[in-house]
């Protein structure tokens, strides 16, 4: 057995490498013999081939990603934006948001309890890592058919993984989607999004500074996870010891992860932290190459002191190991015994591996021979960057042609809504939600299924500054729409989100996005992406609201076929007086309920179409995104003033679902006229910049004399309270059956 | 006079310490952080062991918080007459230290449950319930994987009829618990233990929609106060 060191590569350059096992194309490969002046070690070229993977270098939507900084709208509210772990926005008073979303949807695929589970795992470690305490998740899930096999493995796998990770971690999950359709069932998505608070002057970031700078290792020890490439490299090169193939999904350990939510936070009070990073995807490798490259360019690291939980791991797989719950951090000479005593305390390993340098080179030895010697700056930052063609679908046109006009309208539209409302995407999600904690830590004020879920800042951290402030955050996104429409299909996901936390009287601030698409090889799935992003940067111009961060999903698909485009947005808002926050639904008799925005006839890609003909064509709702504007400051001056008793977005399933989800808030019903002469489009149609709000009659006046101000559209429909939703002349519905339609669908088919 | 001094107890893994400790405050009483490795109540007035997994739950839940440092100092002093309450896994953890008998076991239905849960009152005697009236019927959220609550037969023949079940689920049972019970207490009464959150009801603003919990709090203060 020998060891691959940079001594050997020089003297053995023909030496044949794994790279192409290792997903690198020839051109990589060969550029990193020109980067290096030789062939790489088997540990360099561990550490290139998940540096420069898709997943790490964003390669193939970077050119694309651009229009997100190029398009940014003027925000003084963003701190920092995208390009670090996650992005931070200033939300008064002197504190500071930071928020991601991410996708672990191949692992949550292959093992759905463990990738979910870990999925939260990582983003939590984003989060923190920028120096704030997580205090909320949410998780935007996509499935199969409700009823089909695969969806029963996966979905029970896939909750029960998000339930236990995030309430063993003690954070509330507020809110998110469960939405299935056929396009998800050998590729699930599973994006979770974590917020966290901090202090505006106390922001981290992922830099290793100050040569003389001890870089520690802390947390979880270091084992066999995810490294299935590593184990090809490592056989390939040690033939003789080779590993056998390892599972390539990461395990989890909340304890683990709360312990070290914990440790972190109090070394980020007691000031001993000078840079810090999680270690997701690439492990060691991508934090090394990371901290150095954003440093002073140079670090020194022993990579036998790395503590591990398998001793017979060999460098290039402890540098590709996935072990979830790790963290490094940059800490100086004088604090490192103060650093070392908290993670102590609170039981966590922590190792010093290596010292930062002001050499430019990242070097790494084992047992004292020299494994690693690189410009960190080449693996982080200079990946490849691939402009890859991109063409509209095939089938596009034809699609867009077939509207659903041809579809036959019901006569009945008390069963229409009856059938709507059990559907799977539109039935109570409570036996998803009811195995997620929503209530720790005591700062909940909103949460699912209300259209936003809200927290309190002020006592996020012991012995912060006060603030009546308070955050809302949702997360949409409707694959039927991208597909018809990818650029309307991202800018409606948007709308949603940001109408959705404004519903609560929250004034939308910032963005993060994950984008979950087939792959980017297939030059008509890129063309769904490149419309998507632009249709998505080209709404949050209009909107004002940049895109801080996100993340990027590819290779959705199984065989050729793709899964619808999906964007996910996620927005974060602001209130001024989380008090003044607005109620989901109808919360008291006798109040105004007052329909906001203009109903068209819009069913391409609705749920209408979906549930009661199957059918996928046409276009999407018009985005209409001045208008979208205009109603959030109506809902917004409005929450702010006290005039609102309630509130609800419409979306899905048109007035006729919000009617119903309003009057199922609280078990209030109500009676209402519709407006015109179609009864069918006015209850139905998914127009967007629409929302249902509910006024005390005194306040009526005042409430229309505003949405006239800021020109929004508003209808007076009628009066709440009864114990039906009554919509004279066409439908009369009692509260307790459209409960029973609401809540049976998903208990019926998952136990 | 100085507020009375309610001990909120951290172990690796607890989680609602935060929310106890406020619950306390606003009920104005001081809340005291003790740490698991401390053997050492400083001097408090009772204490409250609140939810969370400690430890991770490993082994079994609140099974190792029982060997906890501060626990050899709580064990004797709780079986003293010190007011003890713990809920959820400060329930599980009094069962392991043999404070409170019977066990709690994974929930019938094997899935994690949140909920806003209908609970009567089935005793205020106790020093945490006597702010409540017997029978009344309140609302507090549960939030557990790990909650039916069984014991043997004499176990549960004694509870009974000797008062000692305090909480009953009502409006349907979350868990599969032996005769609905929620919450019990020792033969003397100053431990209670149970599986809904008071500590998660007691603000209009945030929460549970009820504000029932505070009750808990300003029975024990009350109670400290006037000893």
């Amino acid at each position: 057995m020998s060891l691959d060191t940079v001594k050997r590569a020089e003297e053995t350059p023909g030496e044949r490498q794994p790279y192409a096992e290792l997903g690198m194309k020839v051109e990589e490969y060969e550029r990193v013999r020109e980067i290096l002046g030789r062939r790489p070690t088997g540990s360099e070229l561990a550490i290139y081939s998940v540096m420069w993977s898709e997943h790490c270098s964003y390669k193939s939507s970077k050119v694309h990603l651009r229009q997100f900084g190029t398009k940014a709208p003027e925000s003084a509210a963003l701190l920092v934006g995208m390009g670090e772990n996650a992005g931070v926005v200033d939300i008064g008073d002197g504190w500071a948001a930071t928020f991601k979303i991410e996708s672990h949807n191949h692992p949550s695929y292959v093992e759905p309890h463990q990738g979910a589970a870990t999925g939260v795992g990582g983003i939590v470690r984003d989060i923190m890592s920028m120096g704030a305490r997580p205090v909320a998740v949410m998780d935007a899930l996509r499935f199969g058919g409700a009823d089909a096999h695969d969806t029963r493995r996966v979905l029970p796998g896939v909750v029960e993984g998000i339930s236990h990770y995030g309430n063993c971690l003690g954070l509330p999950n507020i809110g998110g989607e469960v939405v299935f359709d056929p396009c998800y069932i050998g590729n699930p998505l599973v994006n979770a999004l974590c917020v966290g608070l901090l202090r505006k002057d106390q922001i981290k970031l992922a830099v290793a500074p100050g040569p003389g700078n001890k870089v520690v290792l802390f947390g979880a020890l270091t084992g066999p996870d995810g490294i299935g490439g590593a184990s090809v490299l490592a056989s390939a090169t040690f033939e003789d010891e080779s590993h056998a193939k390892r599972p390539s999904v990461q395990v989890g350990d909340p304890f683990m992860e709360k312990l070290l939510i914990e440790c972190c936070l109090e070394l980020y009070q007691a000031d001993v932290v000078v840079g810090i990073q999680d270690l997701g995807a690439a492990g060691v490798s991508c934090a090394t190459t990371e901290l150095a490259a954003k440093g002073t360019g140079g670090m020194n690291v022993r990579l036998d002191l790395v503590p591990l939980r398998d001793p017979s791991l060999r460098p290039e797989e402890i540098l590709m190991s996935e072990s979830q719950e790790r963290m490094m951090a940059v800490v100086t000479p004088d604090d490192i015994d103060a650093f070392m005593t908290i993670c102590a305390k609170w039981d966590i390993p922590a190792t010093v591996i290596g010292e930062v340098t002001d050499g430019g080179r990242l070097v790494m030895t084992w047992h004292g021979e020299t494994i690693v010697d690189i410009p960190p700056g080449t693996a982080a930052d200079e990946g490849p960057v691939y402009e890859r063609p991109f063409q509209e679908p095939a089938g596009q046109l034809a699609l867009n042609s077939d509207t659903p006009k041809r579809l036959a309208r019901p006569a009945d539209l008390r069963a229409t809504l009856l059938e709507l409302l059990g559907s799977p995407n539109l039935a109570s999600k409570e036996w998803v939600t009811s195995q997620y904690d929503r209530y720790v830590r005591g700062n909940t004020v909103l949460a699912q299924p209300a259209d936003a879920g809200v927290l309190r800042i002020s006592e996020a951290m012991p012995g912060a500054e006060e603030t009546k402030r308070g955050i809302a955050l949702a997360t949409d996104g409707n694959g039927r729409y991208a597909r018809l429409d990818p650029y309307a299909g991202a800018q409606l996901a948007l709308a949603e989100a940001y109408r959705n936390v404004a519903t609560t009287g929250a004034t939308p601030l910032a963005v993060t996005n994950c984008l979950n698409f087939g792959s980017p090889e297939d030059p008509e799935v890129m063309w769904q992406f490149a419309e998507a992003v632009r249709g998505l940067a080209d709404a949050c111009k209009t909107l004002g609201v940049p895109v801080t961060g996100g993340n990027v999903s590819f290779y959705n698909q199984t065989g050729s076929v793709p899964i619808h485009p999906t964007p996910v947005v996620g927005v974060l808002g602001v209130i001024d007086d989380v008090a003044t926050r607005v109620r989901s639904g109808f919360t008291g008799d006798g109040d105004r309920i007052v329909l906001l925005g203009e109903t068209e006839a819009e069913f391409g890609g609705s749920e209408w179409a979906h549930v009661a003909h199957g059918h996928l064509g046409g276009l999407p709702p018009k985005a209409r995104l001045a208008s979208e504007r205009d109603l959030a400051l109506v809902l917004t001056t409005a929450a702010s003033q006290g005039l609102l008793t309630g509130s609800h977005d419409l979306s899905d399933g048109g007035l006729a679902i919000a009617l119903t989800e309003a009057c199922l808030a609280q078990g209030i019903g109500c009676a209402v006229s519709l407006t015109g002469d179609d009864a069918f489009v006015e209850l139905f149609s998914e127009s967007s910049a629409r929302a249902l709000v509910t006024v005390r009659p005194e306040s009526f006046d005042t409430f229309a004399k505003l949405c006239a101000t800021h020109e929004v559209p508003c209808y007076s429909l009628g009066t709440t309270g009864g114990d039906s939703l009554n919509v004279k002349g066409v439908l009369d519905i009692p509260i307790t059956e459209l409960r029973q339609t609401h809540t049976a669908t998903l208990p019926g088919i998952f136990g | 006079m100085s507020a009375a001094r309610v001990g909120v107890v951290t172990f690796p893994g607890t989680l609602d310490d935060q929310d106890a400790a406020r619950a306390v405050r606003h009920a104005g009483g001081e809340a005291v952080p003790l740490w698991h490795a401390d053997p050492d109540l400083r001097g408090v007035d009772a204490v409250f062991l609140p939810g969370g997994f400690s430890y991770g739950d490993y082994l079994r839940c609140g099974a190792i918080s029982r060997f906890a440092p501060l626990m050899e100092e709580l064990i004797p002093a709780a079986r003293a007459g010190l007011p003890v309450l713990g809920t959820c896994n400060g329930f599980q953890i009094l069962c392991e230290a043999h404070l409170l008998p019977g066990a709690l076991m994974r929930n019938a239905g094997l899935h994690y449950i949140c909920r806003d849960q209908g609970i009567r009152v089935e005793s205020s005697t106790t020093p945490w319930t006597s702010d409540f009236t017997e029978g009344q019927e309140i609302v507090l959220p549960i939030k557990h994987g790990e909650g039916r609550y069984v014991a043997d037969e004499a176990t549960l023949g004694a509870l009974e009829a000797g008062g000692q079940v305090v909480f009953r689920y009502t409006g349907g049972n979350p868990n599969g618990s032996l005769n609905d019970i929620a919450g019990i207490r020792n033969e003397a009464g100053n431990i209670v233990g149970l599986m809904p959150h008071p500590e998660h009801a007691v603000e209009d603003l945030t929460g549970a929609p009820s504000t029932d919990g505070r009750a808990f709090f300003s029975s024990i203060l009350k109670k400290l106060v006037n000893a």
